[in-house]
């Protein structure tokens, strides 16, 4: 099923300069996508306007089958919910308890299913033991798992997350996977955007491109992957398994560490 | 030679806190060096920095025991006007270390410099070279709060290159750049290693990190200090675990060597992709 469209949409902050120029993209439940292209790109933008923070000045986006240019951002958040790139832009509560449940409280959920809801997003992102605590105390990186904990209470059926893997170690990066299955198993519709090929790699089925303000390519990782124009044109750099392999001659074309050492090990 | 940065039993306590954030820290650095330090989220790497560029103890408070010394010196005796010129610190954060009080990218680069007094004519060229430097003309007549997180964190380190000070610490620089931009401040710090800078250096990119550094700081999660030494000597003793991760070298490494087609070696392992090329390459040719 289709969760979110955009059809033909063009976006410019001036009238003058397009930011996205004639996107064309579906994204349907159960499914994950990467968004990769380098900085500038328009995958922010792109984004934003999927959740209404942005209105197109081109085009059409629908989400579950219906055209969102007259519902309000909080209507829509609702469907789709957007983690922020910079988790500073979107956190303003000062307990951790309090920044998760905002969203759904002005649902009027009844206390119980709230504190659920708080429980359960609050695990999925490794905070239970710290609802108490102020926002603030904690690193950037961490930081960002509380924009995406507050995403996760208000039960959206759209997941948005800017550039989550950011200065992430390798547990916060296997976390995020965690949470990124647990959502495609609920039939989750989820997009991420993010610069870690390797994380792409392992992660995800579809990748979407984003080249001067344009969807440049849009397929399986290992097509991407497979194309050094293409990766050349959107400025982007293989997965590390991927460098190595070629440098070794292999026929094949592993994206990941289990991938070559399976490779090299059949040969 | 006195070493440049000594650290010596290093234990660090933040105000109100029971458990130590840093504890038994102990490395010298020599001048021209190039130092990683890892550790997972919240194992003390940018409060580290923040002892090194003492911050910590003037700008925190809370229990520092042990010392601290620059180019044999106690920190605690030089100026924040000499520190200021010796270390440069680019912020974990790039949205943190923007001024707030010039209205362009070009005055930002330049404040640094206007703060210690250096003339405007010398400023002014100072800033052009940056500029230049880093490709930031498009941007430069910006306000620095109209800027992406990556172009912010750009600014950032133009900023403290135009101060030029002998120590670099970089905080995870490349946190909101792109792969492009993230390989040119990885050139950045290559020409400094050139220059006979010194650079400390936090990253969580380990692939790309293990091609420029000579020496490897290792803290697990409490803020201790698990390793010290050549990062393909260190990284011999460890798996991927709760506490480390390790670069794609070595991970492949590993990983030939459980499944038994390459001997494990106990003291030495392949850190960089030129190093895993070269074991690959040896692997094939006694296939």
């Amino acid at each position: 099923m289709t969760m979110v469209e955009l059809k033909n949409v063009s976006f410019s902050y001036d009238g003058q300069k397009q930011i996205v120029h004639d996107i064309n993209l579906a994204f349907t439940a159960g499914t994950a996508t990467a968004i990769i292209g380098q900085n500038g790109a328009g995958k922010t933008t792109t984004v934003k306007m999927m959740n209404h923070l942005l209105v197109p000045t081109q085009g059409q986006i629908l989400v579950n089958g219906e055209d969102i240019h007259d519902r309000t951002t909080a209507q829509v958040a609702h469907h789709v919910g957007y983690a922020f790139q910079n988790p500073d832009d979107q956190i303003f509560n000062n307990s951790i308890q309090k920044e998760i449940e905002f969203g759904p409280k002005r649902d009027n959920l009844p206390q119980d299913q709230l504190q659920k809801r708080v429980q359960v997003a609050a695990k999925m992102t490794g905070l239970s033991e710290h609802l108490d605590e102020h926002p603030y105390n904690f690193p950037y990186s961490l930081r960002k798992f509380i924009t995406i904990a507050s995403i996760l209470a208000m039960n959206p059926e759209t997941y948005i997350f800017d550039e989550p893997t950011a200065g992430q170690d390798h547990l916060s990066r296997q976390r995020l996977s965690k949470i990124i299955t647990q959502l495609v198993a609920q039939q989750k519709c989820v997009i991420v955007i993010t610069h870690d090929m390797n994380f792409v790699a392992e992660n995800f089925n579809r990748v979407i491109v984003l080249s001067e303000h344009q969807v440049l390519a849009d397929d399986t990782p290992q097509a991407i992957f497979s194309q050094p124009k293409l990766m050349t044109r959107a400025n982007i750099e293989p997965p590390e398994a991927l460098s190595i392999a070629r440098r070794v001659h292999m026929a094949t074309r592993p994206l990941t560490v289990t991938t070559l050492v399976d490779a090299l090990k059949s040969k | 030679m006195n070493p440049l940065i000594e650290l010596n039993d290093v234990l660090y306590r933040y105000p109100l806190t029971r458990k130590s954030a840093l504890r038994h820290i102990q490395f010298k650095v020599t001048s021209g060096m190039v130092m990683g330090i890892i550790g997972v989220n919240g194992s003390g790497k940018t409060t580290l920095c923040n002892v090194i560029r003492s911050f910590i103890p003037n700008f925190y408070q809370g229990d520092l025991q042990g010392t601290v010394t620059l180019k044999g010196k106690p920190l605690n005796q030089y100026s924040e006007t000499e520190l200021s010129q010796l270390v440069g610190y680019i912020f974990q954060n790039p949205f943190t270390q923007i001024s707030g009080v010039k209205d362009t990218v070009a005055e930002e680069i330049g404040y640094g410099l206007e703060n210690l007094g250096v003339s405007s004519k010398k400023i002014q060229k100072r800033v052009a070279k940056m500029i230049d430097l880093l490709n930031l003309s498009d941007i430069k007549d910006k306000n620095p709060f109209d800027l992406s997180g990556g172009q912010k964190q750009m600014v950032a380190i133009a900023a403290i290159l135009a101060i030029n000070p002998e120590i670099f610490i970089f905080d995870e620089p490349t946190s909101q750049l792109d792969p492009a931009g993230t390989t040119k401040i990885f050139k950045i710090i290559q020409q400094l290693k050139s220059q006979g800078k010194t650079v400390i250096l936090v990253e969580h990119k380990l692939d790309l990190m293990m091609q420029y550094i000579d020496q490897l700081l290792v803290l697990d999660e409490q803020g201790q200090q698990i390793a010290w030494g050549k990062p393909e000597e260190i990284l011999a003793s460890f798996t991927e675990n709760q506490t480390i991760a390790l670069p794609t070298a070595t991970r492949v490494y590993q990983r030939m060597a459980a499944q038994h087609l390459i001997p494990i070696a106990t003291n030495k392992v392949p850190v960089t992709q030129d190093e895993i090329v070269q074991t690959i390459q040896n692997f094939q040719e006694t296939r």
